[in-house]
């Protein structure tokens, strides 16, 4: 199976740690992750609260160059990206008319050979749990991970056909593999307020302090994303939640790539663990050569 | 030289809305073969029956076709008008403008045209119909009624106490079923013991009634009137003609903590036990699974407690033959476990309906006070939810298990009986509540009892301390809920009882995706099955409470004993024949008959010398559906009525159109 990586413009900015840590963690599995030639926004947000057809027709620009490149597969970090793009795909498979209208915009045949895969699905299905355990250098053992999911991953379930939408457990068996003990918690899909963080952090911080909250009574010493915005906002508000509620938390939200690739035996700055606002680094101290 | 009467029906407008009657009428009358064709307006109604009879008389009619709606609605009705006018009643038949022609065409033009093509097949098939006589098989007037539920007791009682003989067959060691479980019932709210025990010493104690439990039903053969059925009784490990029930033997068991099924897991029972104080009969058995002598090969204690000596290790299973004419299925339900839903957790103040009746009621392990699985102590909080697997097409069942709103409703009143200051949430999606006085049941649960009625689903469940905390919608005023809860109980879905699509397949009865019994038709044979012989009772066949289990139980009684008033079974002789000139005894037909009905004959000359074995059907088993008729290879078979003359005759009929 030939794969291509398509990062999306998060994963080239503000999210570049996660970028960093899935390159690290595909190195040493010997998974190949280069990145799809070409690629541009999967239209994210903006384009589909403006026009459905810009919406598929920008994520299916993609398809197609990965179906031009011979690639079997697109594989997603971003969890905004991979329901982007799994959902043009989608609509494009279930609407004719639609994918007619994409036909004409790409001027070329809907883009339908090509899959459209999470990380976290290649760790588990291509690659699989045995042989990610067998390549572990430093297990996390003791290490209380509580795994979020958020929304884009897993919703709507008809179209994303990700795991269980209301309890996943993929991002928990990974981790589960790699020695840690991940958390039974009732935040797994909650909501982080996503991109409201900008316009209404308000509710952002009230998210966030719920799910902190709820991390921490479960145990968890960090919480595991998958994803660059939930990744930010679990982060970056801590300070807002302490100033606005009293509530201080200082649990580390990382990405779980990160995390694995710590087990695999990769350093911090490989994995780009200097890059957030709440330090996880004193946490996974024991861990980090 | 055949003389056929075509008689149109308007069906009010259905039909004449869309097809010219008239038009068809005179067309129809120009048909060879064809001596009298009119329409009318109800051809159902006396006089539409009427006109039938007195053409037929008037005119010397050989065949008759009526075109009106589909023959399962009126067949049976104008074969006996025919036959009222002295004409064989096989010499009539249906063409269905109704279903197959005006409902479904919009074209006037093109439904009147079809309208005529549709009895000009008819007239060509009705030339060629031959007179038929019934079919008369003997008959064993005793009935077989699998399951000993409120269903199977009450169609065994209803039957039993007509002057009929019944063979009841309960699996578990106890007869009663889930209604025995139960606390209280809605809408009166009596006692479900108080009304159920009775009926189970009745059973117990009737002449008529031959009661095996801890037994299954392990084969079935013949057919309607004369089923031979195999029983197995599994060893109870007691000795039943010497055991007293005095219970020493459950006492000094060592294996005290098993769940106890009719507890729902709510409290244990040892190995060697009686299901319940109530049981019929009221004896011990021994769960081998669970039981140290049977596992480890040592410990005899109850045989050493038994005053009577009536404990047996070495007691095994055995087989019983029984003769019955007709079979009841009444396997019941069972209700899913309160885990369906990962995101709810499993934790055990997590229970369903069916463990919350058992913490309700006076016979169970709380003496009927609510309590909590996890510490025991009373809820001060209980949250219900309904649909917690039903109506869920992605993730549980997608129908409505039309009992738990109801039994929900009654959870929430009873918890608030018994806990004064206790509060009670229930998230429904809609509330279904159809019965007679169900509507005001809940009514007075919601305005009376304060139970706080909640309309949205539940989406998480978890425990943070002491307590669950439950979060869900409310979706008449838009908001998120966070609920702090003692207790949950989740009206888990009702389905078929485990192993009841096994015995469907050993009765030949359909059954859905679901594993429901089938039903013959939904509306007008609601208790009977394709197998004739065979009918349905209660749960087994659909989710239903119990006056609707009873009521349906009543009606199984009466088919049943319809069936026993005559002396000779009559059948309808719409039934294949073999020749057996051409049979090449391949037995292909006996391969694909669902029925059983192919059996091998075997054809002597005179001196009593094997010629040949041919394939025989059996005209009391045979359901006319046909599928040996298009397999046999060498076309040595046909089904009366149906034949390949006809069938090639009705086919020919369209060629001048
Ligand atoms: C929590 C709850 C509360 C309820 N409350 C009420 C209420 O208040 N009012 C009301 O009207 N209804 C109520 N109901 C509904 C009521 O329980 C049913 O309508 C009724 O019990 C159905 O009876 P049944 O005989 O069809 O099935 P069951 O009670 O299930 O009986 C079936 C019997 O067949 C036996 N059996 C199964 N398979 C075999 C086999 N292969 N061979 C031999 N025997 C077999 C079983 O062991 C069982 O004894 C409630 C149901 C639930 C779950
Ligand atoms: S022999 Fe079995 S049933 Fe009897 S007391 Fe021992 S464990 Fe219990
Ligand atoms: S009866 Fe009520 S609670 Fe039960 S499935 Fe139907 S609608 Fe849901």
């Amino acid at each position: 199976m030939s794969v291509a990586f398509y990062p999306g413009c998060s994963l080239h900015g503000t999210g570049n740690d996660y970028a960093q840590s899935a390159h690290a963690v595909c190195q040493r599995l010997g998974l190949d992750l280069t990145e799809l030639e070409g690629w541009t926004c999967c239209g994210s947000t903006p384009a589909h609260n403006t026009s459905a057809l810009l919406s598929v027709a920008l994520s299916a620009q993609n398809l197609r160059l990965a179906s031009d490149q011979q690639r079997d597969s697109l594989v997603v970090a971003c969890a905004a990206c991979f329901n982007r793009l799994r959902s043009a795909r989608h609509e494009m498979a279930h609407d004719e008319v639609l994918r007619g209208r994409v036909e004409h915009v790409l001027e070329a045949p809907a883009p339908l050979d090509v899959r459209v895969d999470h990380l976290l699905e290649l760790l588990l299905d291509t690659y699989g749990l045995d042989a990610l355990a067998a390549r572990v250098r430093r297990p996390l053992t003791g290490l209380k991970v509580a795994c979020y999911y958020g929304c884009l991953l897993v919703r709507p379930p008809e179209v994303m056909a990700f795991d269980d939408a209301e309890h996943p457990t993929s991002m928990d068996r990974v981790l589960a593999a790699c020695g840690a003990e991940t958390v039974d918690w009732p935040g797994k899909t909650e909501c982080c307020g996503a991109n409201l963080s900008l316009s209404r952090s308000d509710i952002v911080v009230s998210l966030v302090d719920r799910l902190l909250d709820q991390a921490k009574r479960a145990g968890a010493d960090v919480v595991a994303v998958a994803c660059p915005l939930c990744q930010a906002n679990l982060d970056v508000r801590q300070t807002d939640v302490t100033a606005q509620t009293g509530h201080r938390y200082d649990l580390p939200a990382v990405y779980f790539t990160q995390l694995v690739g710590l087990a695999l035996g990769a350093g911090a700055d490989e994995l780009g663990l200097d890059k957030s606002f709440v330090d996880s680094r004193p946490t996974l101290a024991g861990w980090l050569s | 030289m055949a003389r056929i009467g075509v008689f149109i029906c308007h069906c009010g407008e259905n039909i004449a809305r869309n097809v010219d009657v008239d038009r068809v009428a005179e067309a129809a009358a120009q048909i060879p073969g064809v001596a009298h064709a009119e329409s009318y307006r109800y051809m159902c109604s006396d006089p539409g029956q009427r006109k039938i009879r007195e053409a037929i008389v008037a005119q010397g009619l050989t065949g008759i076709v009526v075109a009106a709606c589909s023959p399962h609605m009126h067949e049976n009705t104008f074969q006996n008008a025919v036959e009222g006018a002295g004409l064989n009643r096989y010499l009539c038949e249906m063409a269905n403008l109704r279903e197959h022609c005006s409902w479904v065409h919009s074209d006037r033009e093109e439904a009147t045209s079809k309208a005529l093509e549709l009895i000009a097949i008819m007239v060509e098939k009705v030339k060629r119909n031959q007179p038929l006589a019934p079919i008369r098989v003997p008959m064993t007037k005793r009935a077989l009624v699998i399951g000993g539920g409120i269903a199977g007791i009450q169609a065994a009682l209803d039957i039993a106490n007509a002057g009929r003989d019944v063979v009841l067959v309960e699996r578990e060691p106890s007869i009663g079923g889930h209604m025995a479980q139960l606390s209280e019932t809605f809408p009166t709210l009596d006692c479900s013991q108080c009304i159920m025990t009775p009926r189970m010493v009745e059973v117990k104690n009737h002449p008529r009634i031959q009661l095996y439990t801890y037994a299954e039903v392990e084969a079935v053969d013949g057919y309607v009137g004369n089923f031979t059925v195999t029983i197995r009784r599994r060893a109870r490990s007691v000795d039943e003609s010497k055991c007293t029930g005095c219970g020493a033997c459950t006492q000094r068991c060592p294996q005290k903590k098993i769940a106890s099924e009719f507890d729902a897991g709510m409290g244990q029972r040892p190995a060697i036990f009686i299901p319940f104080a109530q049981a019929v009969p009221n004896l011990p058995v021994i769960d081998r699974t669970r039981c140290t002598m049977f596992l480890k090969g040592k410990c005899g204690l109850c045989a050493k407690a038994c005053p009577a000596g009536c404990i047996d290790y070495e007691q095994t299973d055995t087989l019983v033959t029984e003769e019955v004419g007709a079979i009841v299925m009444a396997t019941g339900f069972d209700v899913q476990p309160p885990t369906l839903y990962p995101e709810y957790g499993s934790d055990p103040d997590i229970i369903n309906g069916l463990q919350f009746e058992r913490l309700l009621s006076a016979s169970g392990p709380t003496a009927g006070e609510p309590r909590r699985p996890s510490n025991g102590e009373v809820p001060r909080s209980v949250v219900f939810v309904a649909c917690a697997g039903s109506r869920d097409p992605a993730r549980g069942v997608p129908y409505c298990s039309s009992i738990c709103c109801m039994y929900t409703a009654k959870h929430a009143l009873l918890y608030k009986h018994k806990v004064h200051d206790g509060q009670a949430y229930v998230f429904y999606m809609d509330i279904r509540a159809a019965g007679k006085n169900y509507d005001a049941f809940v009514h007075r649960v919601i305005a009376e009892e304060g139970a706080q009625y909640l309309r949205g689903r539940v989406s998480r469940i978890y425990r943070d301390g002491d307590q669950l905390v439950v979060r869900g919608a409310d979706t008449l005023s838009g908001t998120a809920l966070t609920i702090r809860a003692d207790l949950v109980v989740l009206a888990t879905a009702v389905t078929p009882r485990p192993g009841s699509d096994a015995l469907a397949q050993k009765l030949s009865v359909p059954y859905d995706a679901f594993g429901f019994a089938s039903e013959a038709h939904p509306k007008l044979r609601p208790v009977e099955t394709n197998t004739a012989g065979v009918f349905l009772a209660g749960t087994c066949q659909a989710p239903r409470d119990i006056p609707d289990t009873v009521a349906q139980a009543g009606g199984c009684a009466a088919k049943v004993l319809a069936l026993f008033s005559a002396d000779q079974l009559e059948r309808e002789p719409v039934v294949s024949r073999v020749n057996e000139a051409t049979c090449v005894a391949c037995f292909d037909c006996e391969r694909v008959c669902p029925f059983h009905a192919p059996e091998h004959r075997e054809l002597r000359n005179r001196a009593g010398d094997l010629l040949r074995v041919v394939s025989h059907i059996n005209e009391g088993v045979c359901a006319g559906c046909g599928l040996c008729v298009v397999t046999c290879r060498s076309h040595s078979i046909d089904l009366a009525g149906f034949s390949d003359e006809q069938t090639f005759a009705e086919i020919g009929a369209l060629a001048p159109f």
